[in-house]
């Protein structure tokens, strides 16, 4: 087990962000936290990076544990000057050769090197960061909203990246998003988090949703699975999963006391 | 042959020049220029105190930066806004400083020299004070680099490389409240934050990475000190503002420069 988390709640002033939270992550496992825009899913990453401490329960790290972070974004302010190689050199020096190896792993052109920071397009700063984070040599890649930014053919691009990257080094990848829509077929595990985990399960790859495949077309070559779960609900009426993604393996969260008819 | 006060004055600006480039740089980056303020109008208060309780200027004032940047962090942390407690903070000290003053025998006559420094009665030990000071500052930053990069940049990210950046802002206050107290008889407690800023800027324009531009602060800034000191000999104008206007005039040509360049 890399990271742990047991009945991890999390409190900030008089509003609770996160309630008995269980969360796992193994080594190699690609993990998915979804969920809307004030689920509490950053402030779990958050805790789970050991950035906060919780309020109570616990969060366990494997000792040791090195950690590859990409940040959502990095505004590098434009007064300090930065070149996309002197980045990569961050915390940890690297050597030329690592730093191109890096860029050239995550696709960033080696002309970009000499680039400033504040000069890439989103694209390529997700790029960066993942090279840069790379570089640590991680046991588990945190991703936050990752693709936030990027256009479909480009998330669906960056998705694959990542999966490659597990099935080269072994790494675990813990990714946090708010798309309800799309995430990556590769997930072992899709968490679903409204400030409780609602739900977990596998995710499964919609091959025969003609609209999707319209609009991704089949050069995503899989990488892509429709994900519907409608997330406003208030807690004591029942709402419907779409059901097209969490099939039998759908489990509860011990936190869910609201009624749930699936129709899958 | 130049007179020996005059050699004394242009290795004191240089000295200070020397640790205000890298730490002035980070005040840039970190958006801290109203604390660089804050901390240098509050040493007039440490000059009065360590005046009236017979201890070295050098301890007073800083032990009145620190305490300032600790009630600074400990209010800000409450909901106020940094500009409005800064605003609060340096001004009160600074009335406080120049209230106390006039009540201390003989500290009324020294006042304008605390105020605007007195570059040309710097003795030797002064000048031992200054760059053992200066020293420190720089070795402190240059062992702290590669964190304090990574903390200004992105504060989750340092943290999940294993950084603290509380540590950090700690390490950066202490620099400042050093530099504060050594440069204080060079440039005086008004214009100190002048020194910080000035010169970094200048910098920023042509310069591509942080390390580059902490250097050219330097040197920009100790061209300034002697160019300074030479229109002051030369005018008999006042010696620290001298300096400062020097360093602004600096900045107005290398910003002028890469205008013209990028309109080209």
């Amino acid at each position: 087990m890399l990271v742990e988390a047991k009945a991890l709640t999390i409190r900030r002033g008089s509003e609770t962000q996160l309630s008995a939270v269980d969360f796992h992550i193994k080594a190699g496992e690609i993990v998915t936290v979804l969920g809307p825009n004030g689920s509490g899913k950053s402030t779990l990453m958050r805790a789970l990076l050991g950035i906060l401490p919780p309020s109570s329960g616990e969060v366990r790290r494997a000792p040791g544990l090195v950690i590859g972070y990409v940040p959502q974004k990095l505004a590098v302010d434009h007064n300090l000057p930065m070149t996309v190689r002197r980045f990569l050199s961050l915390p940890k020096r690297v050597s030329d050769a690592e730093a191109m190896a890096a860029l050239a792993r995550t696709g960033v052109d080696a002309g970009l090197a000499q680039r400033q920071m504040s000069a890439l397009s989103g694209g390529q700063l997700q790029r960066v960061l993942l090279a840069r984070a790379l570089l640590a040599k991680p046991q588990l890649l945190v991703l936050d909203e990752a693709t936030q930014g990027l256009d479909q053919p480009g998330e669906a691009a960056f998705y694959r990246l990542i999966a490659e990257i597990r099935a080269e080094t072994g790494a675990a990848v813990l990714m946090v998003s708010h798309d309800l829509h799309v995430v990556m077929a590769a997930s072992d595990r899709v968490v679903c988090l409204n400030g409780h985990v609602c739900c977990e399960g596998t995710p499964r790859v919609v091959s025969n949703a003609p609209e999707y495949r319209a609009l991704f077309g089949l050069g995503t070559q899989g990488a892509l699975a429709l994900y519907r779960h409608e997330h406003d609900h208030g807690h004591d009426h029942s709402h419907a999963h779409d059901g097209a993604l969490l099939p039998a393996t759908h489990i509860h969260g011990p936190g869910c006391n609201h009624g749930h008819a699936h129709n899958a | 042959m130049p007179d020996d006060f005059l050699i004394r004055a242009g290795l004191a600006g240089v000295g200070v020049a020397l640790a205000a480039g890298p730490l002035g740089s980070f005040v840039i980056w970190r958006r801290m220029a109203y604390f660089g303020d804050a901390t240098s109008h509050a040493a007039i208060l440490g000059v009065a105190m360590a005046l009236a309780l017979n201890l070295p200027v050098l301890a007073g004032t800083a032990i009145v930066a620190l305490a300032m940047a600790g009630t600074v962090s400990a209010l800000a942390g409450r909901g106020w806004a940094m500009d409005t407690l800064l605003g609060v903070i340096a001004h009160s000290a600074l009335a406080f400083g120049l209230v106390a003053a006039s009540m201390i025998p003989g500290a009324r006559m020294g006042l304008e020299s605390w105020l605007f420094g007195d570059i040309l009665a710097v003795s030797r030990s002064d000048l031992a004070v200054i760059w053992g000071g200066a020293a420190l500052v720089v070795a402190l930053l240059a062992w702290r680099w590669q964190a304090l990069l990574t903390c200004t940049l992105h504060e989750d990210l340092a943290q999940s490389s294993g950084l603290n950046p509380g540590r950090e802002r700690l390490i950066l206050t202490l620099a400042l409240a050093l530099t504060v107290s050594v440069s204080l008889k060079v440039i005086g407690a008004l214009l100190i934050a002048a020194m910080l800023i000035i010169p970094a800027a200048a910098a920023r324009v042509v310069t591509r990475t942080p390390e580059g531009m902490a250097m050219a602060a330097s040197g920009l800034g100790a061209a300034a000190a002697l160019g300074g000191l030479f229109l002051s000999f030369q005018q008999d104008t006042p010696a620290g503002p001298s300096i400062v206007a020097v360093a602004a005039v600096i900045f107005a040509v290398l910003l002028a420069g890469s205008a013209l360049r990028r309109g080209r």
